[in-house]
């Protein structure tokens, strides 16, 4: 388990991997060509990245026909919640993170 | 080509035979899975229901295949909200396969049909149901918010 957590901070310690993820929660399910197509980044490096992302289990494939799909895999995230946030505080902590979005201004979509 | 898919990822330490008894038998799902129990015969062309305390039918459909413990595939209308039962059956489909001491199961959740209501709700249900179904069978105990139908449903 705590091998397997490592590849989770490790994976997600690199911009370019937490951008390919924020791609892939835009629009889950997505081919190599098309995550390609939003990233300033070689095909190369897109592969690399989402074989370490694949190891972390953060990403996941699955093929339909000839297509290889790439998802967001939610779980080692929610592991890591699970681990470190009291049930009872995911509503304050979420009410707090919405509060300040607002305030500043911004938004992740 | 499903238009909408939730896919969901994880390895619970159990054996396959234990995890599909755990996904459809009533004693196991009503401990992680609301309160709900499965009616069917399980045999590809069944009639499959969901249904919640007091044979509510939340979720309805067909057994489109059955391989124990490898692989379960039925159709699913949800019969609780009607702006997600006008969006017709979905498809889940489970698939467990031994990895080590563990078993990966992948959940796939997916509808013909792009931005689906019903597929958006079931991906925040998914994982706190799927969550507690390891807590289970690894622990012994389902986790609390699972347990209970929801109120006012």
């Amino acid at each position: 388990m705590s091998a397997g957590m490592d590849k989770v901070f490790k994976a997600l310690a690199d911009a370019s991997r937490r951008r390919l993820l924020d791609r892939l929660r835009a629009d889950n399910g997505q081919t190599l060509t098309q995550l390609c197509r939003h990233l300033d980044m070689s095909r190369q490096a897109v592969t690399k990245h989402l074989r370490v992302l694949e190891a972390a289990r953060l990403v996941v494939i699955l093929w339909r026909g000839r297509e290889k799909l790439h998802y967001l895999n939610p779980v080692p995230i929610h592991q890591i919640a699970d681990r470190w946030i009291e049930k009872y505080e995911r509503g304050r902590l979420r009410m707090l993170a919405e509060l300040k979005d607002k305030l500043e201004g911004e938004s992740d979509g | 080509m499903a238009n909408s898919r939730f896919v969901y990822v994880t390895y619970i330490r159990t054996t396959p035979e234990k995890l599909w008894k755990a996904l459809i038998d009533p004693e196991f799902t009503r401990k992680y899975w609301c309160e709900t129990v499965q009616e069917c015969d399980w045999k590809p062309g069944s009639t499959w229901r969901n249904t919640g305390p007091g044979g509510k039918l939340a979720d309805q459909g067909k057994i489109l295949e059955f391989d124990p413990p490898r692989r379960l595939v039925l159709t699913w209308q949800n019969e609780l909200f009607a702006p997600m039962k006008e969006e017709g059956y979905s498809r889940l489909t489970y698939e467990l396969e031994k990895a080590g001491t563990s078993v990966k199961l992948t959940l796939i959740h997916e509808m013909d049909k792009p931005q689906s209501k019903l597929i958006e709700g079931v991906s925040t249900g998914w994982p706190h149901i799927l969550s507690s179904l390891k807590s289970l069978l690894e622990t012994g105990e389902s986790l609390e918010e699972t347990r209970k139908w929801p109120e006012g449903i």
